[in-house]
């Protein structure tokens, strides 16, 4: 038996059950609260759980994350929210030199069992300061474990494993997935790791491989390929950091030609990172140059029609397999 | 040597800007008035008391000495001519409570118990250190006293704290967090936002600022429109008391009574502490910012001659006295580079260890 949910209920699910389970765990956030979340996804939440446990907080990113560092240290298990990846800069020196840094600094005495959630991504017309997606800016950085989840299942059951981590877990969401809708089994919720990729679709002639809210995109483009007689796999990263090198490696070593789609800009990008693990990796088992489809380097624009032209598309992912394809020996 | 001798050790000075000091900020320029007085403390507690800055005086006179032959490199940061204020500051703290320091915090982690040994085998960069030789100078960290560094951003130990005293009060402890900052440190974000949270959800945090005036060479009338500290944090609803931080006594008389309104009041205080710093900023900085003689006239109110004189002056210390707590200090000393020299490096094959927490291990 399974049910439908929406990701944005599966990750209120996933709160509500560890709040239940845990006392240390409590969430913090910018109008987590009386507002609902500004994605509503801790809607109810604060009835349920009062305001200790649902903490609103003020515009204060730098502060509020480095107070999760802290009752992290003090032996909570804090999930923090920031509203999204723009506004988590202002707390990029929390994040980066405390939080990923204190382990190692320490010689390993304190560790940060820190969660922070926080919405990534374009596509609403939201504009330049509200649509970037710097997942892979924290994927730079060692002692961060960074997670995408892009499906349903993923939403239900990334969270309690990033609670048992000891360790801080960034959690990507993309806004465009809140609303999408899959089954999960009824019952006992999904249990998922937090360190291997996944593949969505099985093929045999290109590897699409993404992550977040590229991975409709990319499903949607496999769909179209096979309607053309190429059978595409779509690799599902979900593990930014640490990657998970073997399964990409076994996908394209499968597939003989690979494409990475990722909704950041392309230089200096998460997709330039695979790539360059492909060609140290398995540069000898393509057939074809390695291709990607990125955001267009522009800040992203408010326009509809320019929005859609920055950001990766069914379309372009098409076209760039179907170069790849013509690129065959 | 006497008790005014306790200055700077021969050969580890940075070189002096001499009269190349130009717009010395006046609020450095005249120190008030050496501390005087009785000192209302019995015999032994006073002596315990000079004992630790004494303990910090020669740790870090050594620690200049040592970067000056390389044994010590990176930043070394010196607390010389501040020691009253991390002497009477811990001295008003209990074993619960949490500590959160800066990069200027050699004392504070001495004070607050970590053996002088792991904190000078910590400089040397040895496996033996506090922090497995991978923190240095500026992050000493100590589990078993819950010291929490040793943070080397300015400010960033201010959100830490305000996080440290939210799990305790969530947690229902009866404990406080003291953070310690420099006044430099109040133009950062992280000061403002950390002051706000705390007054909003009255968590025990204890603020120590350290203000010795300079933040590196940038004197505070020179970076800050509102000089008045208190006000600053006055102005979040947060209690504040202020004390003369070359006073010793002074000190520990305003953490008694800013630790026992935390305690008391479950909310914020802070606690703004005035001295001096005798040192260059760093190992790397040649003091163009500040005269010669500003240095000097305040060295007149060295925190551990002035205890010392004051002692005297009561009948409570005697020269021999002071001699004796002066070598044994210097004893610890030579013992703990004997330690640091005899520690070992850490094996490179090991160089990816504590990035994350190993399957197992505590969290």
């Amino acid at each position: 038996m399974s049910r439908r949910v929406s990701y944005r209920e599966a990750v209120r699910e996933a709160l509500r059950e560890a709040l239940r389970a845990d006392p240390r765990v409590f969430l913090m956030g910018e109008d987590v609260g009386r507002y609902g979340g500004t994605y509503a996804v801790s809607k109810g939440l604060l009835d349920e759980f009062g305001p200790e446990r649902i903490r609103d907080t003020p515009l204060s990113e730098l502060g509020f994350v480095g107070a999760g560092i802290g009752a992290a240290l003090g032996g909570m298990r804090p999930i923090v929210e920031v509203m999204t990846v723009n506004f988590s800069l202002l707390a990029l020196d929390a994040i980066v030199n405390s939080a990923a840094m204190l382990r190692h600094m320490s010689g390993g005495q304190f560790s940060v069992p820190l969660v922070i959630r926080m919405a990534t991504g374009a596509g609403r017309q939201v504009a330049a300061q509200h649509s970037n997606s710097f997942e892979g800016w924290y994927a730079h950085v060692p002692g961060l474990r960074v997670l995408a989840p892009a499906t349903i299942e993923d939403a239900r059951g990334m969270l309690s494993a990033a609670l048992a981590d000891p360790d801080p877990v960034l959690m990507f969401e993309h806004a465009q997935l809140y609303n999408s809708e899959g089954e999960i089994p009824e019952g006992a919720p999904p249990v998922v790791d937090i360190c291997s990729a996944r593949v969505r679709r099985a093929g045999t002639d290109v590897s699409l491989i993404t992550h977040g809210g590229c991975l409709p995109k990319a499903l949607r483009a496999a769909e179209e390929l096979a309607a053309q007689g190429i059978s595409a796999e779509v690799l599902d990263l979900r593990v930014l950091r640490p990657l998970d090198d073997a399964t990409i490696m076994a996908s394209v070593r499968r597939c003989r030609r690979a494409v990475v789609v990722d909704e950041a800009w392309r230089s200096g990008s998460l997709a330039a990172e695979v790539m360059a693990r492909i060609m140290e990796q398995a540069f000898f088992d393509l057939d074809a140059p390695l291709a990607r489809v990125c955001s267009e380097e522009v800040p992203i624009p408010y326009a509809r029609h320019l929005e859609e032209a920055a950001l990766p598309q069914v379309a372009k992912i098409v076209a760039a397999v179907q170069s790849l394809m013509g690129a065959a020996p | 040597m006497n008790t005014s001798a306790a200055g700077p050790p021969q050969g580890a000075r940075a070189p002096s800007g001499g009269s190349a000091a130009h717009e010395v900020a006046s609020v450095g320029a005249i120190p008030p008035a050496p501390p005087t007085g009785p000192v209302p403390w019995d015999k032994p507690y006073a002596l315990a008391v000079l004992t630790d800055m004494l303990r910090i005086r020669r740790m870090e006179e050594k620690a200049a000495e040592l970067y000056g032959e390389q044994k010590i490199r990176g930043f070394l940061h010196l607390y010389i001519g501040e020691e009253a204020v991390a002497t009477g500051a811990l001295r008003a703290l209990a074993p619960q409570d949490n500590v959160v320091a800066t990069y200027r915090e050699h004392a504070h982690a001495l004070l607050r118990g970590l053996s002088m040994d792991a904190i000078m085998a910590e400089m040397y960069g040895k496996q033996e250190g506090c922090s497995r030789g991978r923190g240095g100078s500026m992050h000493l960290f100590d589990r078993a006293s819950r010291f929490y560094g040793g943070n080397a951003i300015v400010g960033g130990g201010l959100p830490l704290s305000a996080g440290l005293a939210l799990a305790d009060k969530l947690s229902g402890r009866a404990a406080l967090t003291a953070c310690f900052f420099g006044e430099g440190a109040v133009a950062e974000g992280a000061f403002h936002e950390a002051m706000n949270l705390a007054a909003l959800w009255q968590l025990p945090v204890l603020f120590c600022c350290e203000n010795n005036l300079y933040a590196m060479g940038t004197a505070l009338a020179r970076s800050e429109a509102q000089t008045d500290l208190c006000a600053k944090a006055a102005s979040y609803g947060v209690a504040t008391v202020r004390a003369d931080g070359m006073d010793v006594v002074a000190v520990l008389a305003a953490m008694q009574q800013a630790a026992r309104q935390v305690r008391q009041t479950g909310g914020p205080v802070f606690v703004e502490l005035r001295t001096y710093r005798f040192r260059a900023h760093s190992m790397f900085d040649p003091e163009l910012y500040r005269d010669k003689r500003e240095v000097e006239d305040w060295k007149t109110r060295g925190p551990i001659h002035t205890f010392s004189a004051r002692l005297k002056a009561q009948g409570s210390l005697s020269e021999p006295e002071f001699l004796a707590l002066d070598a044994q200090a210097q004893a610890e000393v030579q013992q703990a580079v004997a330690f640091a020299e005899a520690g070992t490096w850490e094996p490179v094959a090991d160089l990816l260890r504590d990035v994350t927490t190993p399957p197992g291990a505590p969290a």
